[in-house]
């Protein structure tokens, strides 16, 4: 999402590189405090995008089972005084320590990741990457064409949602039954679209590598960007305040106790 | 040297192990001068775009020569050489369009030639002016309508300086106004830049915009000449089963009634002319 906010501004390489840390550090918490603390960090870089918060919690609804999930497990292990049992399974006050702190560090790292793709674009987001990998290519990792890959992902995937609709609409169109059924049958009526779809994305595949040729691509080889990617002031801010945070986390980790 | 495209005897066939399979290409011998607009038309199979492909050593002719302003397609060394005089734009702007933000694809071609980042800048802007498409430049392709996508990838090309662009059936998958819009830019191109344009195309309304046409049926250039002396040949045309445009066609029926009009008409402004004329 388009924006001139500060966290928009920061260098792409940049911002993976302190979501990475960020999301470092949110494993680094060992107590309630330096949770809260790194909560907090994120809640602000998340309001200071300015980007409706309501667009933040809707992206967990993709998560929310496996947070579900990974709560009510987390309920029942740990020790400490038991609230409740029933033969084996018992729930103790450590279990549900950890299940509010699994849930809580969960729901915060899904939604820092969101910052990343909601306020970089993504071309900005495969070059930061492919910058960030250069060091691959001593060990002969081929990160141009793994960045390549990538654009090209992201620029066919509305292009074959489309694609794939059309189909849909074509094979129902000839009395194909999508949406009725069990699991099992509905994933077998959706080989019929499946088929006519990977033959069609092969066909695209040819095209656009001709279409590359004519443009004389050659693999990255003496390839200029037009688009030059510069640290400016904005990272520089941004890594000391990210390194004040991180360092306030550390310092809460030994001065509290461990919960977890 | 005059000529900017020359075939020579040029045969060519998909699989070359088959001996006894029909040339695509059956001895094709044309020039297009630098500068000319020239359209190829046929039907489906004629072998126009299989012949577009050959200009910019996309495909080698079986036989014979294709020489691009006095480089062979066959000689490895050239072929970059010859894709920087020489841009291709396709049929389906979908799959021609690299990056996701129309003036990153637009730069593609130049930052594959190794421009430096302020030359690119300044020769994206200048093919998105070109090709009408500037406030478009921060979209995202797929927020663009046909024609808009195929003008997005007629500026990739044109970023790229080609002296020549060849078109294989740019305007097929757009609706009649994005066809105009493609028209009037590759016109455009033709008149203020210079750029010498081959377009391929099934339509004979687009075809008659061209200084030249060149008609080809099963492998084989079967006339070639400018729009009135083409589309003079009617019965030669419909003899191939090939239309001609709709004022060109009722002329031709009117004249063969028996009515007193010009040899042949274009469009329909000539048409209404010749039409008044015989009126009054």
């Amino acid at each position: 999402m388009p924006g001139k906010s500060f966290i928009h501004r920061i260098d792409a390489r940049a911002k993976i590189f302190l979501l990475l840390m960020l999301l470092v550090f949110i494993f680094v918490c060992r107590n309630f405090v330096s949770l809260a603390a790194i909560s907090l960090f994120s809640l602000i870089i998340i309001l200071m995008t300015k980007i409706g918060f309501i667009k933040y919690l809707k992206s967990l609804k993709y998560i929310l089972a496996i947070i579900i999930f990974t709560g009510i497990l987390n309920l029942f292990y740990g020790s400490g005084d038991v609230l409740w049992q029933w033969q084996f399974l018992k729930i103790t006050s450590g279990g549900v320590n950890n299940a509010i702190f699994i849930t809580i560090r969960i729901s915060v790292m899904m939604m820092v990741s969101s910052v990343l793709t909601y306020t970089t674009s993504p071309t900005d987001l495969t070059d930061g990457l492919e910058w960030l990998m250069k060091p691959l290519k001593l060990l002969g990792v081929k990160v141009h064409d793994i960045a390549m890959v990538m654009t090209i992902a992201i620029r066919f995937i509305p292009v074959l949602l489309g694609e794939t609709d059309k189909i849909m609409n074509a094979q129902k169109s000839r009395g194909a039954d999508l949406e009725s059924g069990n699991v099992f049958r509905r994933v077998k009526a959706l080989v019929p679209v499946l088929i006519p779809l990977i033959v069609s994305s092969f066909k695209r595949a040819g095209d656009l590598a001709v279409a590359m040729e004519c443009r004389c691509y050659n693999g990255g080889n003496g390839r200029t960007r037009m688009k030059i990617m510069r640290f400016t002031f904005t990272d520089v801010i941004a890594l000391i305040i990210s390194v004040l945070i991180f360092g306030t986390v550390i310092y809460f980790n030994i001065v509290y106790p461990a919960v977890i | 040297m005059n000529d900017f495209i020359r075939v020579e005897n040029v045969y060519f066939r998909y699989d070359e192990n088959e001996k006894n399979s029909n040339y695509v290409l059956d001895n094709i011998s044309l020039c297009i001068k630098r500068g000319e607009f020239a359209a190829i038309v046929g039907h489906n199979g004629s072998g126009k775009s299989t012949l577009s492909k050959h200009f910019n050593s996309i495909y080698l002719p079986t036989l014979g020569n294709v020489i691009i302003d006095g480089l062979n397609t066959k000689d490895e060394a050239h072929v970059f050489d010859i894709r920087k005089k020489v841009g291709l734009v396709r049929q389906n702007p979908d799959n021609q369009i690299v990056a996701g933000i129309v003036e990153e694809d637009v730069a593609f071609g130049c930052e594959n030639l190794g421009l430096p980042p302020e030359i690119i800048r300044e020769r994206v802007e200048c093919a998105l002016k070109a090709a009408d498409m500037y406030e478009y430049r921060t979209y995202s392709p797929d927020k663009l309508s046909g024609g808009q996508k195929q003008r997005v990838a007629i500026a990739g090309i044109i970023a790229m300086e080609p002296e020549c662009i060849v078109l294989d059936e740019p305007t097929a998958m757009l609706d009649p106004q994005g066809r105009d819009e493609v028209m009037n830019t590759l016109l455009r191109l033709n008149r203020e830049a210079g750029i010498t344009i081959v377009l391929i195309t099934h339509y004979m309304e687009e075809a008659v915009l061209a200084d030249r046409v060149i008609v080809m049926e099963s492998g084989k250039v079967l006339t070639d000449g400018t729009p009135h002396d083409v589309f003079s040949k009617v019965e030669l045309l419909k003899k191939n089963r090939l239309d001609v445009p709709q004022a060109t066609e009722l002329v031709y029926r009117l004249k063969s009634c028996g009515f007193e009009l010009p040899e042949c008409v274009l469009n329909e402004e000539e048409c209404v002319r010749a039409l008044v004329s015989l009126i009054k």
